[in-house]
């Protein structure tokens, strides 16, 4: 283990920002990508069950 | 005939089926066969991913060791090379389906294309921020307009230049054919990504894996940058089929077929 503790581990040797900077927004935006995909595929299902009343 | 399939040639778009071991290839080109195959693909390819993601980012951050040179910084390669490998090859897939729907007219390839570019582009956009906030710390900049970063920089615009071309056009045949013709004449920037390293001066490092080299790395290091690489491309295949359901759905909601997988939907 690298790591002599959480403090040591948040502060990843001086690099903290970089480092969690890189790991913190990949991971936000790939929270967002699911969400957004989730959002469209409840959409597109309103409107299939919608029928075609709903489209015109 | 379903009107949705008139003047479509999914099912047996040469003339002649693909047929190898006994199965008809083509059929899974028709979206009514593939939306329920992608359904129940997906659970498995996300689960794959979040279990390798685990791994990989225990590898990285735990078990490896802090690099001699660059400290705790060099970290940031786990999420860095597995996106920058995937932001290449999601390209090359997404126009090798838009070639497929070009020449054989398949709707489903062309559906696949859009699905992919929205992941494509995160990925472009990830290996584009991790490697500035690397750069940063190792080279003392941010940014360089070197050849590396700037060809990477111009993969970004075309996945968002595919996304908006097709967004532009109503109607989505036409849309997939333009932006197949984008995302074709695109591929020339792949190679020139990938050896640019080689062709000119850079602040960048030379490729970090090398099938005819032996590892310069510690093998910690590579095994947590191959589980990283493994989790993206099982996350895109899942959000990719994912959003290609989405797709099927967008464009075909008054296919009769719909019914059979979507309660309560009225054609």
């Amino acid at each position: 283990m690298n790591w002599a503790g959480w403090s040591d581990f948040i502060a990843m040797g001086g690099y903290a920002v970089y480092v969690w900077g890189s790991y913190g927004v990949t991971a936000g935006l790939i929270v967002v990508e699911i969400v957004m995909a989730i959002q469209r595929r409840r959409a597109a299902l309103a409107r299939v069950r919608g029928g075609a009343a709903a489209r015109s | 005939m379903n009107r949705n399939t008139a003047g479509d040639r999914d099912i047996d778009p040469v003339g002649t089926a693909l047929v190898i071991g006994n199965i008809n290839w083509f059929r899974f080109a028709a979206p009514q066969t593939f939306y329920p195959l992608a359904g129940a693909m997906i659970p498995w390819f996300a689960w794959a991913a979040a279990l390798l993601a685990v791994a990989g980012l225990t590898i990285g951050l735990l078990v490896a060791p802090t690099d001699h040179q660059q400290g705790e910084a060099y970290r940031i390669i786990f999420i860095h090379v597995p996106a920058a490998w995937m932001s290449m090859f999601l390209y090359l897939v997404m126009a090798f389906w838009a070639g497929v729907g070009l020449v054989f007219n398949t709707r489903l390839s062309g559906m696949m294309a859009s699905a992919i570019a929205p992941t494509g582009a995160l990925f472009t956009f990830i290996a584009l921020w991790t490697g500035s906030l690397w750069g940063k710390p190792t080279w003392g900049t941010w940014w360089v307009w070197d050849a590396r970063l700037t060809s990477e920089l111009i993969l970004l615009f075309l996945y968002f230049g595919f996304m908006a071309l097709q967004a532009a056009i109503d109607e989505p045949r036409r849309a997939d054919r333009a932006g197949a013709v984008l995302a074709l004449v695109g591929v020339v920037n792949i190679p020139i990504i990938y050896y640019s390293v080689q062709w000119w001066n850079t602040l960048h490092q030379g490729a970090s894996v090398s099938l005819t080299r032996a590892p310069t790395m510690a093998a910690t290091m590579l095994a947590g940058m191959a589980v990283m690489a493994l989790a993206a491309w099982m996350y895109a295949i899942a959000i990719s089929l994912h959003r290609v359901r989405t797709i099927i759905l967008e464009r075909e909601h008054a296919a009769d077929w719909i019914g059979r997988h979507v309660e309560g939907a009225q054609p």
